[in-house]
């Protein structure tokens, strides 16, 4: 429960709003790991606390990643947070991505907005063993061309990585030269096998939404599709209650959940 | 060289139509090619035609005002472009532009919606295929509309 | 329901059938003065603001003698007994968990240096608390409260203390109040674990004594140290009558069969809305339930800015913040913030704890301040289902005979 002091090492600006936080714990002895798809708990001394996912890349030796939007007091103040300031953490917390289930089988990453953070390191463990997988899909949508988020990566993860990467944005002008639309429409851009295809997804609520529509209209499995779920964090341990998502608590029983699972609790309003 | 049946027949728009109906479609076709920058068509002008693209990307766009042309949404390879043709008052709601090379099979809107009303079967089966293709667009602009992405305050 | 899953035993005691015994006022006296001395806090029963709370207790004298309370939907009055009884009453709006969980507790302070900021955690409190006068219902909601703050991947270590240092002094209930529906949640009204010693008040004519026996090792140890006589077999059979008496006059019951699934399948239902028209989201059921566990943390700083605080406050998901995320609250409306509650309460916490979240104490109902009665709206649920028209009866609420 107590944050363990950790420093920034880089920050990278990503976009207008968004940056990203190299953090190293301030002790070199100290022992990190941790599987795509987890957070942690970020706090700025004397602002708060805030649940920030792990973008970083999962060979774990290049960095520590955290890429944070700013959209509140606590990710304003981490953002703008310089090298060799300090932050507390706690964490990991939360479940990882299906990537052992994925093996042997195509994969399809659909990611919103800043929802491209969590599944980069994903990302990054399918690319570590490549050979284990088939066709690896990335569909990314995003608000404007200004806010996609590890853009120069994509060219790499296309030409070194043979990923199949396709990314639209909602609105564009004449500079714009790739996709206008939102995400879903990419979908059948992509080749996959959907009886053998895990897919994951992550982004608000209502586009993961219509992303599996769009998935399970192409073939996929609503079993073999993985979603992320965003609720109140506090504590992130179980006992504050807040992230309650009917039965489940997002912090230890998610934040990735199979759909088939949540199905019936993604279609009530205000649960 | 593919003949242009060949073509259509395969592109799921035209997926188990009826062999007379397809050939009488071909009859107004034509392969047309757009440069990077052209304009397809431009908003207002008559609605006399629609394209299944083969290859390449359209943009299309609304120009407010005073503003610089804003890009809505994307046409890419093996969709339609183009609705106006079947719907009153047959005018193009958008300026459409080439953002790249793009092939694509021109439909001569006018001559077909001349034939749906002769033929209300035909008519039929082309609204049938039509409007799956609107509603998704429709669907599309919807969740564009809610600004998913956007801040939230 | 998994009536098992109430019974699960949270201390590693064997639970030894002790012969009961026997104490009067005095022998109760002495038990309250030997726990004193044995370093623990007492906290008991007492009167204040014409209600039963929990507080230091020092003698008998701080009991609340000759009091009993009448409770409603919405009611709560202190009102004389006729007799002298020290346990006379049914619940207040306390519950345990003030002790256990407190509603303010700070987790850590952290100081501004030339590095940046050092944190310094919060000290376990090795405070030792003995309960006197829990009553079943209660034992069976710290078990409840055990599955989440200890039995669960994670541990909170503060809690764990102070409950690991407790000691409990249980009393089976000589009466049931109107919101009480312990028999219908199978957790009371007879005191069967977590329990170190048990009381049962008898009362009869100038006789005024406590059948007592022993739950666990410590209690064993207290009890010879009390000097209680052997009970007799008409002292045992007697507490055993009221006990039943009092499984007789709960006015309330609760259908639980098959609730959560009831629940789960009604989480849309004109119910709710009804239930919001009426329900002012002022959280008094969360505050005086004694399961409920949601906490908040705020952090504070002081004036300079170089001394920071992290506070755990206790919760409720009927504020507007609960359920905040960036750009606004997930359960806006009254009905979807009562929904989560009920729900929770007996459905989802079925699936996360392997038990029912009520264990039928009723002070929700009592203190609500509109009479907002759990019971009843299970029971509109449940009888708005198709299999369920013709069976009206039975499915809840209050009793008819209450």
């Amino acid at each position: 429960m107590v944050p363990r002091p950790f420093r920034v090492k880089t920050v990278i600006q990503e976009t207008h709003d968004t940056a990203t936080l190299d953090l190293q714990p301030e002790n070199p002895e100290e022992e990190f790991s941790f599987s795509p798809g987890q957070f942690n708990m970020l706090y700025v001394f004397g602002i708060g606390e805030v649940p920030i996912s792990i973008s970083g890349s999962s060979n774990g030796s290049d960095g520590f990643f955290h890429t944070i939007r700013d959209v509140g007091k606590v990710t304003h103040a981490l953002i703008n947070l310089r090298p060799g300031e300090k932050v507390g953490l706690r964490g990991p917390f939360g479940n990882p991505w299906p990537i052992e289930e994925g093996k042997g089988k195509d994969v399809v990453i659909m990611a919103g907005g800043i929802g491209l953070a969590p599944l980069r390191p994903a990302l990054y463990a399918l690319i570590s063993r490549r050979d284990q997988y088939g066709d690896i899909s990335l569909l990314y949508g995003s608000r404007t061309k200004e806010d996609l988020l590890f853009h120069p990566e994509f060219e790499i993860w296309k030409k070194k990585h043979g990923i199949q990467v396709k990314d639209t944005i909602d609105t564009g002008d004449r500079s714009w030269k790739g996709n206008v639309g939102v995400v879903t429409t990419l979908v059948s851009r992509v080749s996959f096998d959907p009886s053998n295809c895990i897919a994951m997804i992550c982004g608000p609520e209502i586009m993961m939404k219509f992303s599996v529509l769009e998935l399970v209209h192409a073939g996929l499995a609503e079993k073999n599709i993985y979603i992320t779920m965003e609720r109140n964090m506090k504590c992130a341990v179980g006992f504050c209650g807040h992230c309650q998502f009917g039965p489940a608590f997002i912090c230890k029983d998610g934040p990735v959940f199979r759909y088939d699972r949540i199905k019936p609790f993604i279609s009530t309003r205000e649960l | 060289m593919k003949t242009l049946e060949s073509v259509l027949i395969k592109h799921p728009f035209f997926e188990n139509l009826d062999e007379p109906y397809l050939k009488l479609i071909t009859g107004c076709a034509a392969n047309v090619k757009f440069e990077s920058g052209q304009f397809i068509y431009r908003q207002g002008e008559e609605a006399n035609q629609f394209y299944i693209i083969r290859q390449g990307k359209v943009a299309l766009e609304v120009c407010p005002p005073g503003k610089t042309p804003v890009t809505v949404q994307t046409v890419n390879e093996g969709e339609i472009l183009g609705w106006a043709w079947l719907v009153p008052p047959y005018r193009c709601h958008f300026d459409a532009q080439a953002t790249e090379l793009t092939r694509a099979i021109a439909l001569d809107g006018k001559c077909l919606r001349q034939k749906c009303e002769e033929d209300i079967k035909l008519g039929y089966e082309l609204l049938k295929r039509l409007l799956p293709a609107i509603g998704r667009t429709m669907e599309a602009t919807r969740l564009q509309l809610v600004d998913v992405y956007g801040k939230r305050d | 329901m998994g009536h098992a899953c109430y019974r699960i035993f949270l201390k590693t005691v064997p639970y030894i059938m002790n012969k009961p015994e026997v104490i009067g006022k005095e022998g109760l006296n002495r038990l309250i003065q030997i726990l004193t001395g044995m370093g623990y806090q007492v906290i008991g029963p007492t009167v204040r603001d014409e209600a039963i709370v929990y507080d230091s207790v020092h003698s008998i004298e701080d009991l609340p003698a000759g009091w009993t309370d009448e409770q409603e939907g919405g009611t709560y009055r202190l009102k004389k007994r006729s007799d002298e009884a020290l346990f006379g009453y049914t619940l207040g709006p306390h519950s345990w968990k003030q002790f256990l969980h407190p509603p303010e507790r700070r987790l850590w302070q952290a100081q501004k240096d030339s590095l940046g900021f050092d944190i310094v955690p919060e000290k376990l409190n090795n405070i030792k608390y003995a309960f006197l006068g829990v009553r079943s219902c209660e034992l069976h909601a710290i078990a409840i409260q055990d599955k989440v703050f200890i039995q669960s991947p994670h541990t909170d270590l503060h809690y764990q203390s102070l409950r690991q240092n407790a000691l409990f002094v249980a009393v089976n209930c000589g009466q049931a109040g109107n919101t009480c529906f312990c028999v219908s949640m199978q957790t009371g009204p007879k005191v069967e674990m977590g329990y170190d010693l048990v009381l049962t008040e008898i009362l009869d004519d100038e006789c005024h004594t406590f059948l007592i026996s022993a739950g666990s090792d410590a209690g064993k140890t207290i009890l010879k140290a009390v000097e209680a006589k052997p009970a007799g077999e008409n002292e045992v059979k007697r507490a055993e009558e009221i006990i039943a008496n009092t499984a007789n006059q709960m006015g309330r019951t609760m259908a639980t069969e098959n609730i959560k699934e009831l629940l789960y399948e009604n989480v849309e239902h004109p119910a709710w809305e009804k239930i919001a028209g009426r329900c002012l989201s002022c959280a008094n059921c969360t505050m005086v339930c004694p399961t409920c566990f949601c906490s908040t943390v705020e952090d504070v700083t002081d004036i300079t800015g170089d001394h920071a605080e992290r506070w755990q406050k206790w919760d409720s998901c009927f504020t507007m913040d609960f359920s905040s995320i960036h750009g606004g609250a997930v359960r806006n409306s009254t009905q979807s913030r009562y929904r989560q509650w009920m729900t929770h309460k007996l459905a989802s916490w079925q699936d996360q704890f392997d038990t029912s979240g009520c264990v039928g104490c009723g002070r929700c109902i009592t203190w609500c301040p509109v009479g907002i009665d759990l019971t009843r709206e299970v029971a509109v649920i449940r009888e708005s289902q198709p299999d369920q028209a013709g069976k009206l009866s039975g499915s809840g609420g209050q009793n008819e005979n209450s």
